[in-house]
């Protein structure tokens, strides 16, 4: 097999591909992101920002408590996140556990939400550590249930062994049960694979794998989308377009809860990878308390004042 | 969608411009008799009007300091004078946006580099060389080492406020008196600082600061009553200097001209060396003595780095200084920007190919597009002349030593980088590389306890750290000074 016609798919071809990559500077990848986390966006840009990142947004809940209950009420929220305010998008995506996408997909169906797509965390989220057949079998059926997108974790185990074979195979496999029906997103963890040059490492793996959107964390660990860890993330992406002329998303998740944290995230898009990628199909982040301060923010640029948090709806 | 983003002005409302100013001699403000204007480089506004400085005013002055330290400065101990530093540096912080507005007015850099590395920096020098004041003794400089007593000092107008700092907190903590020279087009931040002194209640004339051009440096440096210079600006000028002092026992440190090399080797990190190298020459407009002006780069890897460096080049925003958003703001003065235009026009008709992204500049103040030379030489006057703005050289070499030998071909010795990813090729490099300062994976860092100086052309003595200190000391065992 080919991919790419970068490398064969043999763990010696990625091996080599790896070994080829740029090292990353700690100290000059956090300088860089810190710089551009001093850009002041107001006014009129940054009302855009607020809504384009609204529309970024998978609005994600992934616990164990979950039921359907809580889900549907994602969903309302998904489709209308400001029920006064039909201006305001709906979000990205509805993410959840593979066994709420059926009560996710059914609800949002019957509330006016097909454009909103169901997203499942798959592949023994969120550690990874199950057989393959388990794997494949998960994101079977999510994508069985309906779930266009589907958020792989990758088996850091693996890759921090240096078993980065092992690591591309099941994301190859992964992608192949997606098929045509379900946009693949690969999650890396990167609070576990801890150096910026891991980081771009995972990143090339990933793409070169097939996935289509490579993202940072599962939300269970700390820390997860840092500035700096996104930067090295988005000049992947866009150093994989200019070889292959194809444009990878990326997906920061966790830790991203205030406007401020996402204006900054977009900012980075902007400044990175490029106005290319300020797009729901090519960024989003994964988020849950963020939609709340996105709309009040949204209301505060428009009243001139901040209010109560009750005149933002809690689900 | 583009994601345009909206001005986002700092206000100039903190800062209050008077229409006119004098010498700060003594602890007051004393009128000028001739005056010249000063402009906003960024709108060819006039802000205000600076006094000329003559001989009288320098003489009196320099009585003022002379007086300072005999009757008081010389009587304080350490402690006493570390005091004054400290609530400076204090102070300094606490009007630190003031500070900065009024240095991206005067000199057009931006606000924020002004807001982030000058004015920080500036306090820092303060604190740093208040902690030493009391402790001179202890600082390796033999026992119980002496002042001179008034030390002159001339700054340039690339870091207005940094280079007073650089000059003003080392002469004060060694029990130094000082004259101070701003340079012409940029004097605002040194008399705003004259009334920081006030409110320190810093004693009259240990800081006396004359405005003026350069016939009002040469006045401050014949003077028989000063017995340190301390300058920073050209090598041409420095030369004049040295000169100047030749046949007299003035000490001095000279801070000059540079053509900085930034070696990029095949193993460096790209995109943190392509940040290096926009840091390295596009910082402060490349107002930079220590600027990395000469990129010479492993001819394996030159094109990608200079693919990847132009497209994050034309990521840089140029324009209103004032504005948070801008990367490189407005060339310091028209006579700068004639001289930048007059290389780069050599630097066509050598045969080298220049390259600039698209930005739209205002009608008003001077400009100047961030720009590359590819295909230089040795043999190019763009590979050898200081342009002193945002103007890259771009060089390739073959092996490790050709890379060294280049960046050591030149009258100059300031500063150097080195981008690679191995430890061992940075010790190398750095032993056999004739510069003052060598970055590694990094450029234009400072930090006042670092020392900062140059070989060959590019200066004597050394500032900041505890070599900074021996060049205001008597018996001060400081390597490369008169």
């Amino acid at each position: 097999m080919s991919f790419y016609g970068l490398v064969d798919g043999s763990e010696k071809s990625l091996i080599h591909f790896l070994d080829e990559l740029s090292g990353v500077d700690q100290v000059g990848a956090e300088a860089r992101a810190a710089m551009l986390a001093t850009r002041s966006i107001k006014t009129t840009s940054k009302k855009w920002a607020i809504e384009t990142a609204i529309s970024m947004v998978d609005l994600t809940t992934l616990e164990g408590a979950d039921t359907p209950g809580k889900v549907r009420a994602l969903c309302s929220k998904a489709v209308r996140p400001d029920p006064t305010d039909p201006t305001v998008p709906s979000v990205g995506a509805i993410c959840v556990y593979n066994d709420m996408v059926e009560v996710a997909r059914t609800h949002l169906d019957a509330i006016g939400g097909k454009h909103v797509p169901v997203a499942a965390v798959s592949t023994a989220f969120p550690s990874g550590r199950a057989s393959m057949e388990v794997k494949i079998q998960d994101t079977q059926d999510a994508i069985d249930a309906g779930a266009a997108e589907i958020d792989m974790v990758i088996d850091r185990g693996a890759f921090l062994a240096g078993k980065y074979g092992l690591v591309f195979d099941e994301i190859v496999k992964i992608r192949e049960v997606c098929g045509g029906k379900a946009h693949l997103k690969v999650i890396f963890e990167t609070g576990e694979l801890v150096t910026y040059d891991n980081v771009r490492k995972a990143s090339y793996l990933a793409m070169l794998a097939g996935a289509d959107f490579i993202k940072t964390s599962t939300g269970k660990v700390a820390p997860a989308a840092t500035p700096p860890v996104v930067l090295v993330m988005l000049e992947a992406v866009r150093d994989f377009y200019s070889i292959t002329q194809r444009r990878i998303g990326v997906k920061p998740a966790g830790g991203i809860r205030t406007t401020k944290d996402a204006i900054k995230q977009l900012v980075l898009v902007n400044e990175t990878a490029g106005p290319d990628w300020l797009t729901p199909e090519l960024f989003r982040i994964g988020a849950s308390a963020l939609l709340n301060d996105l709309l009040m923010q949204r209301m505060k640029m428009s009243d001139g004042y901040y209010a109560s948090p009750n005149y933002v709806t809690i689900d | 969608m583009t994601f345009e983003y909206a001005p986002a002005p700092e206000s100039r409302s903190i800062v209050s411009i008077k229409p006119k100013y004098g010498h700060f001699i003594n602890g007051s403000f004393v009128a000028g008799k001739k005056h010249f204007p000063t402009v906003n480089p960024a709108t060819e506004e006039i802000l205000s009007h600076i006094a000329l400085g003559g001989t009288s005013d320098v003489d009196k002055a320099v009585l003022a300091a002379q007086k300072a330290y005999t009757k008081t400065w010389s009587k304080l101990s350490g402690k006493e004078r570390g005091k004054y530093l400290y609530r400076i540096a204090r102070i300094l912080q606490e009007r630190a946006r003031e500070f900065a507005v009024l240095e991206t007015l005067d000199n057009g850099k931006p606000i924020r580099e002004t807001r982030d590395i000058d004015i920080p920096l500036v306090a820092a020098h303060f604190f740093y060389h208040a902690g030493w004041a009391d402790k001179l003794d202890y600082a390796g400089l033999g026992h119980s080492p002496k002042p001179y007593g008034v030390a002159g000092q001339i700054i340039p107008w690339n870091f207005p406020l940094l280079m007073l700092a650089w000059k003003v907190a080392p002469a004060l903590a060694t029990g130094n008196t000082v004259v101070l020279k701003p340079a012409e087009t940029t004097s605002l931040t040194a008399l705003l600082f004259a009334e920081v002194c006030q409110q320190a209640e810093l004693p009259d004339g240990v800081v006396n600061i004359v405005t003026g051009d350069g016939s009002t440096g040469a006045a401050i440096v014949n003077h028989p009553g000063i017995h340190k210079i301390a300058f920073t600006g050209s090598t041409e000028v420095g030369k004049k200097i040295a000169r100047a002092i030749a046949e007299t026992d003035k000490k001095a440190t000279l801070e000059l001209g540079g053509k900085g090399a930034n070696i990029v080797f095949d193993d460096a990190p790209v995109d943190e060396t392509v940040e290096g190298i926009v840091n390295g020459i596009f910082f402060n407009q490349g107002h930079v003595c220590c600027a990395g002006s000469r990129l010479i780069v492993q001819e394996s890897i030159a094109e990608e780095i200079i693919e990847k460096l132009k497209v994050r080049m034309a990521k840089i925003r140029v324009g209103d200084p004032l504005d948070k958003n801008t990367d490189l703001g407005a060339i310091n003065s028209k006579e700068q920007l004639a001289k930048i235009k007059e290389l780069s026009a050599v630097g066509d008709t050598e045969g080298a190919q220049r390259w600039s992204p698209q930005c739209n500049f205002s009608d008003k103040g001077y400009w100047f597009a961030p720009t590359i030379f590819t295909g230089v030489t040795q043999a190019h006057r763009i590979a050898q002349e200081e342009i002193f703005g945002p103007v890259l050289s771009v060089l390739t070499f073959r092996t490790p030593q050709e890379a060294i030998d280049k960046a050591n071909n030149s009258p100059f010795g300031l500063s150097a980088g080195i981008w690679s990813e191995k430890g061992s090729r940075i010790f190398w490099a750095s032993q056999h590389l004739k510069a003052g300062v060598i970055w590694a994976n990094t450029f234009n860092k400072f930090d006042p306890a670092s020392p900062f100086g140059g070989y060959k052309e590019s200066g004597w003595g050394r500032e900041g750290g505890k070599h900074g200190l021996a060049a205001y000391l008597k018996n001060g065992k400081e390597t490369g000074a008169k």
